[in-house]
């Protein structure tokens, strides 16, 4: 049995504000509801206020811009699943999409929640991570950007403040052309990830530049791991020097043991999946532009 | 194979792929299932769960609970009869009721964590669920036990302090006391030949131990249960559940009132497995109804599936066998330990006596013990108990066959048992196809495919299960316009209607579609035994067909009155009545003449076979496993079956793709995982992993048709054998690709990816 | 205080109006509030698939939506497919194909195979596995089902 709350449907991301503003620390952000409404059932949160924003129209558009392309909060996973732009610019967001929960979750679950939730496993968070994506926040003042890494800063905790929502999510452009996904999940169809990894890179020569390894589910944020990326950035691309950055990636992370998989067993997932990442971004960088 | 084809053309029904009668409500969204029943004055029933794993009752106050408005009543185990031990049917389990009554409520002690100890009747669910937490239960929390070998330790907590251990030679067997104090419910131990012998003879000989974990059947319906207890003292229950008459008899007997004031009426139910052939909420119900003169109906969510129905036992399962260098075994020993959970009764006597089976073997040794934990009390899961050992003994097999340079499919045929050859029971076994079908598999284009890429292996495996027979009633009419009624005692899990009106059609000469089945309450139908066993179509079936038999009979003589002939002389064929003459009438015609030649036609029958006719399967499995991650994917599987007769053959392959489906769930994913108070930490779906559609392959299954001779029609029990041999089959498979043997399951990532850090140890034997 | 709020729900046509608790889900709205038990309650943690609807077209899962959330849409329960005497394609085929056992997961099965093949017409298997990945069945081995969705495809 779910707590009882008051509800309101917001029509607009002006009216969202004013009601968060209205009803303080009590108000939740409503908007696919699938984490939400779960947390909600296990009485882990007990909003006295719903503020939904799942019909705010001006959330759920994705412009390019210039510099970047801008994706509202309220897109839902299927939507960016079929978005035409995040398909030609952002390989690695339709990926992702593709092992996101399951079919039915991803009609509902949009991108702002799965950032604002800010579960160390949420799947969308690797990718964006290594896009390197920031963050809109909107108050009823005005609005900040920050950087995704900043945005995280703990299991379910975040830089978001009580009167505070998730506007829009920018990835700047042109994004590096090498991007691979890897989701270690124990079953195939919703799947929770047990490691999840997503790494971008551009290359001149065989030479990696901007090279960029977002990590989730095992540490108690999902991270960039700047230690294996500086292994990798400016150097000659080889097994041996893609293997040292996984084993750095994998050091990197401080997973914990849960009925999911041990925490060595995820430490050496980590090691597994970034080597084969970063194996398959740099092919992909190498890859004739279309 | 050429005598199935013959068999086909001598049925007109049977063999074929009607589709079901009761399809129609199923996807319209019409068929009413448990929790789809809505009463005036409802109320809602919610249970208090214990939180402790082992703990003594000091006290429970629900005066608080009492006082919230819209409570209307709150029970514990004050409120039902004390019971002493007393067994009761439970088809393939058989209960005890002072256990089963102890497991619906619990009064002195909570032996795990989710037994029920108290529940609420109220106006609304949140009601009932804030009143839950107000009442006031009084702990002295005692140390769990939480693993068969642990407690089977002398030093262990006890969990039943008056518990001695029985000595039992015979499955069902309540055994000999032997005045030993323990945790160890049974010990049980069958023995043929002489095994120190037999292990003397051999040239090879392999050991290991295996372990299995805690698993659930996994149906996709909650357990529910609504109840009026009227007041005239006549009670009703609208349950989901395997069978209206086990519902009928549990809850009778637990509330301690006759079972013919209770009158059960099945509603459609969603998926069983086994695991709902116990009650846990009737009785429960029909004490809040008769507190409060109104209907109760209570329904569990998915956690207290998980924490307070019945899984089935985690294992450990030590396998010796002994073989010549030909492969011929000489001797075989088991010892299996099966955790039954808080409650003696686990299904380690069915364990006992499968494993083995597949196989003529002059010596054996089996020893099996029944050990209670602080879990949950297991119950009834498709073949319950063979699973377990088969992993454990098939693995050995293909181990062994690996050590003798041989095929793992031609040790199995070297060894093969053949009808007349005694079982490991000592029983002789009834004509079946085990060495057709273990043939059927080496010639099967599968098993001959080249195995191709790294890391991918192929693995077999076969299974045994007896089967059960018990008891079924049916009624047939016969309607005016040339269509008859089937009403039945058996609850339709899977299709059964179609399976039984099929039977009824063949024996009426006329289609599946003039047959309307229909499932009884118990106050319709005779005593049926419950869904479970695999024995609907076979057993129920039976009913069935004499039920037809003597309609039909009784038709031929109402067509000679109609044709002014003697019964003898009339000629019936494919649903028509010939007088020898020329002249003939049509089962339509005959029916709508029955009032005016003697009365409605209309006859009922009951089961009761001496012989139930036994089935065996076998599978090929290839997987691939990642290197890296420990990931296991099936690639390809078959399954082969001697199914008997296949009544309807897109059902029959229904259940063995249900099965593999389980099967693979139980071999890679599935499992409960404890913390270390005895709390299960997946109490969910998204922790408890069954396979999704993007888990399995498409599976291909291989009938083999070996008619079961104690069936008209040569129909046997299909549904549970299928089960048995997956996991074998997987870690078989593993094994092969991987040169390592896994010896736990599931094969989680985890574990496989440890085994790869082990030497490999030649153990390639698929 | 349960604070109420009045929702206008188009369900199966036909415009519902109560007034309902923010926290009551759709699944439980359509079950006790409307009586169409045809959406199945299977694990109330939104893993299962047994409750899922269309909301605007869109199977969704009832168990994670709110009443209130559905205010305004057009909401489909298995009730409402196919006409009057004629099934719905993708209903005719779970019954054609023997794409059931017990039927408890059926009516979520059919609503995600309609959305499927609303989205593509002509799914391959895998694109049909991947349409049903979130709706669970523990009798079929899904075998069946999948044969139902494209007996469906191609019935179009």
């Amino acid at each position: 049995m779910l707590p009882q709350t008051d509800y309101v449907k917001a029509s607009s991301v002006a009216h969202a504000l004013d009601m968060l503003h209205q009803y303080g620390t009590g108000a939740a952000i409503l908007a696919g509801g699938t984490d939400l409404i779960v947390d909600m059932r296990e009485r882990r949160r007990e909003p006295t206020m719903l503020v939904d924003i799942s019909s705010v129209e001006e959330l759920a558009e994705i412009d390019v811009g210039t510099g970047n392309i801008r994706i509202g909060a309220g897109v839902t996973v299927a939507g960016l699943a079929g978005s035409a732009i995040v398909q030609h610019q952002l390989p690695l967001v339709t990926e992702v999409t593709r092992h996101f929960a399951d079919y039915l979750t991803r009609n509902r679950a949009t991108i702002g929640g799965n950032l604002a939730n800010a579960s160390p496993g949420a799947d969308l968070v690797p990718p964006l991570l290594a896009l390197n994506a920031s963050v809109v926040l909107a108050t009823a003042q005005g609005e900040r950007t920050v950087d995704l890494n900043d945005f995280l800063v703990g299991p379910r905790r975040t830089l978001l403040l009580w009167n505070e929502l998730v506007r829009a999510i920018h990835i700047p452009t042109p994004v590096p052309r090498g991007q691979a996904y890897e989701k270690l999940g124990l079953r195939t169809g919703g799947a929770i990830a047990v490691v999840s990894c997503a790494v971008s890179m551009d290359q001149a020569g065989g030479e990696c530049r901007r090279v960029r390894i977002g990590l989730g589910a095992v540490a108690p944020r999902a991270f960039r791991s700047s230690e294996a990326e500086q292994i990798m950035e400016g150097h000659m691309f080889s097994s041996d020097i893609a293997a040292r950055a996984a084993e750095a990636a994998a050091n990197s992370s401080q997973p914990i043991s849960d009925v999911r998989g041990s925490a060595e067993y995820r430490h050496a997932m980590v090691r597994a999946l970034v080597e084969r990442a970063l194996h398959a971004a740099y092919e992909r960088s190498s890859e004739p532009q279309e | 194979m050429t005598s199935t084809e013959a068999r086909k053309q001598q049925y007109r029904v049977i063999g074929t792929r009607p589709i079901r009668h009761d399809g129609l409500d199923k996807v319209t969204g019409r068929a009413r299932y448990g929790a789809d029943i809505h009463l005036p004055g409802l109320l809602t029933g919610k249970v208090l769960r214990s939180p402790h794993a082992h703990a003594r009752i000091r006290g429970i106050d629900a005066s608080k609970a009492l006082a919230l408005p819209g409570v209307e009543a709150v029970v514990t185990a004050a409120d039902f009869p004390i019971h002493e031990d007393m067994e009761i049917d439970l088809v393939e389990t058989l209960g005890n009721l002072r256990v089963l009554a102890e497991n619906i409520m619990a009064s002195e002690k909570v032996l795990y964590r989710g037994h029920a100890v108290a529940a609420v009747a109220a106006t609304s669910a949140a009601i009932a669920e804030e009143a839950l937490g107000l009442i006031e239960v009084d702990y002295e929390v005692l140390p769990p036990v939480l693993n068969g070998p642990d407690a089977m330790d002398a030093n262990s907590p006890r969990l039943h302090e008056n518990m001695t251990t029985h000595s039992v030679a015979k499955r069902f067997e309540r055994g000999t006391d032997t005045g030993v104090g323990s945790n160890i419910a049974s010990h049980l131990q069958f023995k043929l030949g002489d095994p120190e012998a037999g292990f003397a003879e051999a040239d090879v000989i392999v050991e290991r131990e295996y372990t299995t974990s805690t698993v659930h059947q996994g149906y996709i319906e909650p357990h529910t249960a609504t109840a009026l207890w009227d007041f005239d003292g006549q009670v009703t229950l609208w349950s989901s559940s395997q069978g209206a008459f086990g519902m009928r008899a549990q809850t009778a007997a637990v509330l301690g009132i006759p079972e013919s004031r209770v009158k059960a009426i099945p509603m459609e139910i969603g998926g069983g497995f086994g695991g709902k052939l116990n009650t846990y909420l009737d009785p429960v119900a029909a004490a809040l109804s008769r507190e409060t003169g109104k209907p109760v109906k209570i329904t569990m969510d998915r956690a207290e599936v998980f924490i307070a129905t019945g899984p089935t036992s985690a294992t450990r399962s030590r396998i010796k066998l002994g073989a010549k260098k030909d492969g011929t075994l000489t001797a075989a020993w088991s010892e299996l330990v099966y955790e039954a959970g808080a409650f003696p009764g686990s299904p380690v006597g069915a364990g006992a006596s499968t494993g083995f089976a597949p196989y003529k073997i002059e010596n054996i040794l089996v020893d099996g013990y029944d050990v209670v934990v602080n879990k949950p009390k297991v119950a009834a899961y498709r073949a319950p108990g063979s699973p377990q050992a088969a992993f454990a003994i098939e693995s050995a097999m293909s181990e062994l066959a690996e050590k003798l340079g041989m095929d793992p499919i031609e040790l199995r045929l070297k060894n093969v048992i053949r009808p007349g050859d005694r079982l490991p029971t000592g029983v002789p076994l009834l004509p079946t196809g085990c060495e057709e079908m273990e043939k059927a598999m080496r010639s099967h284009p599968h098993y001959n495919a080249p195995i191709e890429g790294p890391n991918r292996g192929r693995g077999v495996a076969v299974g045994f299960w007896g089967n059960a027979g018990n008891s079924s009633s049916a009624t047939v009419s016969v309607t005016a316009d040339g269509g008859v009624t089937l009403v039945t005692g058996s609850v339709d899990i899977g299709g059964t209607r179609a399976s039984l009106a099929m039977q009824a059609a063949e024996v009426l000469g006329i289609t599946a579609e003039d047959v309307r089945p229909s499932v009884g309450d118990t106050a319709s139908v005779g005593w049926t035994g419950q869904t479970g066993g695999s024995r609907t179509t076979f057993s129920t079936g039976l009913a069935v067909v004499a039920a037809a038999e003597k309609v039909r009979d009784e038709m031929v003589k109402r067509a000679a009155i109609l044709l002014e002939t003697e019964p003898e002389k009339i000629e019936f064929d494919a649903g028509t009545f010939k007088n020898g003459a020329g002249k003939s009438l049509s089962f339509q015609e005959v029916a709508a003449a029955q009032v005016r030649t003697g009365g409605s036609i209309t006859a009922s029958a009951s089961s009761n076979p001496r012989q139930v006719g036994p089935a065996f399967a076998g599978h090929i499995v290839d997987v691939e496993v990642d290197p890296e991650t420990g990931k296991v994917e099936i690639l390809r599987y078959t399954a082969f079956q001697d199914v008997g007769t296949a009544a309807h053959p897109s059902y029959v392959e229904g259940q063995i793709q249900g099965a593999v489906a389980q099967g693979v769930g139980w071999a890679l994913n599935e499992e409960y995982v404890w913390s270390e108070d005895g709390r299960m930490e997946n109490a969910s779906f998204l922790d408890y992993r069954m396979p999704t559609t993007l888990d399995l392959p498409m599976i291909e299954t291989v009938l083999i048709e070996e008619p079961n001779p104690a069936h008209p029609f040569g129909i046997r029990g299909v549904g549970e054998v299928c089960i048995v041999p997956p996991m074998a089959a997987i870690a078989n498979a593993v094994a092969n690709a991987t040169g390592r043997r896994l010896t736990h399951l599931p094969m989680s990532p985890g574990r496989i990816l440890e085994a790869l850090e082990r030497p490999a140890t030649n153990g390639t034997g698929g | 205080m349960a604070n109420e709020t009045p929702v206008s729900i188009k369900v199966n046509g036909k415009e519902e109006q109560r007034d309902v608790e923010p926290r009551l889900l759709l699944a439980h709205f359509l079950r006790e509030d409307l009586g169409l038990t045809g959406t199945h309650i299977g694990c109330d943690t939104t893993q299962c698939g047994a409750c899922t609807v269309l909301i605007d077209g869109k199977s969704v899962k009832a168990c994670t939506v709110f009443a209130v959330q559905a205010d305004g849409s057009e909401v489909t329960t298995i009730e409402g497919v196919g006409a009057e005497g004629e099934l719905h394609p993708v209903q005719e085929g779970f019954w054609e194909e023997h794409g059931l056992q017990c039927g408890y997961c059926t009516p979520g099965m059919i609503m995600s195979g309609i959305h499927l093949l609303n989205e593509n017409k002509n799914p391959s298997e895998q694109e049909i596995r991947e349409g049903i990945s979130g709706n669970f069945c523990r009798c079929t081995g899904y075998q069946h089902i999948v044969n139902a969705i494209q007996y469906a495809a191609k019935k179009g």
